[in-house]
């Protein structure tokens, strides 16, 4: 069965016709042909399709396009704006933290939603007092923790952690989750 | 770093990856991202049991499906014109070797529709039961004439026997390894074109020509004709080495519908059947020594297991055989062929399980002597290659143990287990040695070409699995042309630029770079002979093969490494954390100080995989694995993985290529999961000898 629906991608709006079965993630990478967000598991295990849904991040392999019509979505790709490529972006080339570069999209995208969530206040596993008000900070392990559900084979981790802080430190335009 | 370098200055510089700014918007294009014009979707139909054959297959329900464009099967497949290779002669036959092989086929002209017509396939079966057992008692293992590489099967020097038998203190031990994954994160995909008599394909592999010369016999073409395009590739880690049956198949259903693109990319699933793995390895190490340490045996007996339709036998105890200084070494290997897909390569074959049984036992044998396991490996350190009786061109073991154990901060440790804690977490450390060959592979050639603007591109059919070759083989270039390394593009990852060896054995950067620094000193002639010294404005381009190396035969070539772990367990749960990890390589000249700390790092943290998470369960009943997804087959999470602290000793080592360069793909996962088991003994006390170590084995 086909539906009819509207998905604006990096800013950029698309009507297309979707079989009910097309998950964001093949919607993006097989229709509209942004392939930024990867398909690592196709089961919501992996994280390498990640991407944010009207602002949230979400495994995009494990959400129907149907169910999301109208939303707004954004990849990697369109972090960079202006061919600009964003803070995060910088940070992990400048940090190596990836290496094949597969789950790298996936991880930046998570990476951005994160710090957004850790601005927010929402306490994490690694939050050591999760009822306190106001963000939990952003210690290496509190990275450590959010990030656990974007895997890397290459095990970039310990330099994605780094790549991370800085972009959160440095990065203008980035939201500082910890306690600025 | 993003700065010009000084020409002449990049090889060793921190240099951040060329294509770093496609990877991380994800423009990098991988095999399945390529856009050609209305592809169809390919979705295998694989076997539901282990052993037997196919009697019938009814697709009736499924070439009825709107938008279904054929369905492939034996029945109508492609007669391949070579079928020695079981593994990829698929089709040929209804003939099933294990659950999960390939039978079949779904084309549509959509990913869901072709999912979904699969599901809509009959398949009836005449099934034998499997024998997939895997263990070490069976009365039917055999011998293999050769291990992989084309190592010897079994050796001995002097009498490791009689040795064993009458030392002072010896250790006899049973170590396990399972059966792993090599889990690339980009799944296994192909687009495959049939055009007339060509064939391209765009592949995830770690060697295009290796496809190549792979594909092209079994379709009874000339190598020219396959063309194969693999410009980024989300990992391998062996994997995509040798060409496994996805790619026939995706093969095989584009000539069924010429000219169309057809796309196949495993799914998580099927990586668990298709794509090669590790073997489970059952080793009984020996070890023995005089009252002063000084090692008087060593010996490795190992039994693993291949497939029926095709024999991989791993090299598992061949690092026993050149590790220690020993009079006397004995290694066997046996196999037990089963019903079970085919094993392969997995990030150092070989010396991954079997330095973990090696480590593991000098450990061991290391307190029964009463002596300190750094001290203890240092004083083994042989003079020579114990195997060939060769110099070494370099080894910097001892080096690497006293600088690691520094930096760790391993001295003043208490060598009594249980002797540390903190809270309920038991505290320990461990220490293990690290080795890997330095391999090269034939058949390299490189074209260099200079243009009068200053530039120069230089063209290798190489592959970046992850590894930097983008970058690398650039900074290789730019210092032996004198030139800054913006100067320089390189073209790697296809079979139209000059034949290349694959990413494998850790050989890549000494058999391209070796060929690449050929190329540039051919050029450098040609400019100076025909051009009086000046790069004509048309441009001039040399051709170069890849040079013998006039050392090799002179000298044992290897890496070497230390690995030192501390260790948390939780005393009630038996949870294991591994705070830090300290590493430190003898790997040669350094090429990329940024990119090799990743894959030192990466192959680290493989190990610990290794150590605590990674078990592939088979069900012997149906020869199927279990576990066969991410949420259920562990891989270490960014919160699994510590503090890394990650160097290397200065080495200067003349003899293995023109760079200096070791390969350093796979040495960080040698070793590193017998520093973990070492340092959970040294936590606990409880010494586990089956990999993973699981909580289960902690608290019982
Ligand atoms: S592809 Fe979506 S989580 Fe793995
Ligand atoms: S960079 Fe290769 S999987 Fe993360």
């Amino acid at each position: 069965m086909d539906a009819e629906i509207t998905l604006r991608v990096d800013g950029e709006e698309h009507r297309l016709t979707v079989d009910t079965r097309t998950t964001i993630l093949d919607a993006l990478r097989e229709r509209i042909g942004n392939t930024s967000p990867k398909k690592g598991c196709d089961h919501g295990q992996c994280g390498a399709c990640t991407v944010l849904l009207d602002g949230r991040r979400v495994n995009s392999c494990l959400t129907f396009a149907v169910a999301h019509d109208g939303a707004e979505v954004t990849t990697s790709e369109g972090l960079a704006e202006n061919g600009e490529l964003h803070p995060m972006h910088r940070s992990f080339i400048e940090h190596d933290g990836y290496q094949c570069g597969y789950c790298t999209p996936g991880q930046i995208v998570s990476a951005v939603g994160m710090l957004e969530e850790v601005g927010n206040g929402w306490p994490s596993h690694a939050t050591e007092n999760v009822s306190a008000e106001g963000n939990a900070g952003l210690s290496d392990d509190e990275i450590r923790e959010r990030m656990s559900g974007n895997l890397c084979r290459c095990a970039a981790y310990a330099n994605i952690v780094p790549a991370i802080q800085y972009a959160a430190e440095h990065g203008e335009g980035v939201e500082r989750g910890g306690n600025a | 770093m993003t700065a010009t370098q000084a020409p002449g200055k990049a090889v060793g510089a921190p240099i951040s990856r060329v294509e770093g700014g496609l990877k991380v918007r994800g423009a990098a294009t991988y095999a399945y991202e390529h856009r050609l014009h209305e592809p169809v979707y390919l979705y295998p139909l694989q076997s539901t049991i282990a052993n037997g054959r196919v009697t019938k297959i009814d697709a009736s329900r499924a070439e009825a499906e709107p938008g279904v464009v054929v369905v492939l099967t034996h029945e109508n497949a492609p007669k391949l014109a070579s079928t020695d290779d079981k593994e990829l002669a698929i089709l040929q036959s209804g003939d099933i070797g294990f659950r999960g092989q390939f039978i079949g086929a779904v084309i549509a002209d959509t990913f869901e529709t072709a999912r979904y017509a699969a599901s809509l396939v009959e398949i009836e079966y005449d099934e034998n039961e499997p024998d997939a057992d895997f263990r070490a008692d069976r009365d039917d293992l055999y011998t293999p004439e050769q291990l992989n590489a084309g190592f010897e099967t079994d050796t001995s020097v002097g009498d490791a026997d009689g040795a064993f038998d009458s030392a002072a203190h010896k250790l006899a031990a049973t170590y396990t390894t399972p059966r792993e994954h090599n889990n690339p994160m980009e799944p296994h995909a192909t687009i495959a074109v049939w055009d007339e008599d060509e064939l391209t394909l765009y592949e995830s592999t770690q060697g295009v020509f290796w496809t190549q010369k792979t594909l092209a016999p079994l379709f009874g073409l000339d190598a020219g004709k396959v063309h194969v395009i693999s410009p980024h590739v989300g990992g391998g880690f062996g994997s995509k080495g040798l060409p496994h049956a996805n790619v026939v198949l995706a093969a095989m259903g584009a000539m069924l519908v010429p000219e169309r693109p057809v796309k196949f990319a495993l799914t998580r699933h099927m990586m668990f059947t298709v794509a090669g793995y590790r073997t489970p390895t059952i080793q009984r190490v020996r070890l023995a020594a005089d009252e002063n340490g000084k090692l008087s045996a060593v010996s490795n007996d190992v039994v693993e297991q291949t497939s029926k339709i095709k024999e991989f036998a791993e090299q598992t105890a061949t690092s026993a055989r050149m590790m220690y200084d020993s009079p006397n070494i004995k290694t066997t290997h046996r196999l037990a062929a089963l019903d079970v897909s085919v094993p392969s390569w997995l990030r150092a074959p070989g010396e991954a399980p079997g330095i973990f049984a090696l480590e593991c036992a000098m450990d061991e044998l290391a307190i029964e002597c009463g002596l300190d396991p750094v001290e203890f490996r240092i004083m083994n350190e042989p003079e020579n290659d114990p195997e060939s009786g060769l110099p070494f061109s370099s080894r910097g073991l001892v080096e690497c143990l006293r600088e690691g154990a520094e930096r760790f901060g391993w001295n003043g440790r208490h060598p009594t287990p249980r002797s540390e804690r903190d809270g309920r977490w038991l505290v320990g450390s461990g220490v293990a040695s690290s080795v890997y060959p330095v391999y090269s592979m034939g058949g390299n050639a490189a074209t260099v070409r200079a243009n009068s603007d200053g530039k120069y591109e230089v063209e290798i059919g190489a592959a970046d699995i992850g590894t930097g070759t983008w970058t690398v083989l650039g900074q290789i270039a730019a210092d032996e042309l004198g030139v800054p390394f913006e100067d320089v593009e390189m073209k790697i990852g296809d079979t139209t630029l000059p034949n290349a060896s694959g990413a494998g054995g850790s050989s890549g950067i000494t058999s391209w770079g070796s060929t690449v620094v050929e190329a540039v000193r051919s050029l450098r002639e040609k400019i100076e002979a025909d051009h009086g010294g000046n790069i004509p404005e048309e441009g001039v381009e040399a051709t170069a093969k890849m040079p013998k190396n006039p050392h090799s035969g002179d000298f044992a070539m290897y890496a070497f490494g230390a690995h030192f772990v501390e260790a948390r367990v939780d005393e009630d749960t038996g949870e294991v954390r591994v705070p830090r990890m300290t590493s430190v390589f003898a790997a040669g000249n350094i090429m990329n100080a940024k990119t090799a700390r990743s894959q030192f790092m990466g192959g680290m943290v493989m190990g610990l995989s290794a150590a605590l998470h990674e078990e592939s369960v088979l069900d012997t009943r149906f020869g199927h694995v279990v576990n066969h997804d991410l949420a259920e087959y562990h891989i270490p999470t960014n919160a699994d993985v510590g503090e890394m602290d990650v160097s290397w000793i200065e080495e200067d080592d003349p003899y293995v290529n023109p760079m200096g360069s070791k390969g350093i793909g796979e040495i960080g996962i040698v070793g590193s999961a017998a520093a973990v088991a070492n340092a959970v003994y040294h936590a606990t006390g409880v010494r586990v000898r089956e990999l993973p170590i699981t909580p289960d084995k902690l608290i019982s």
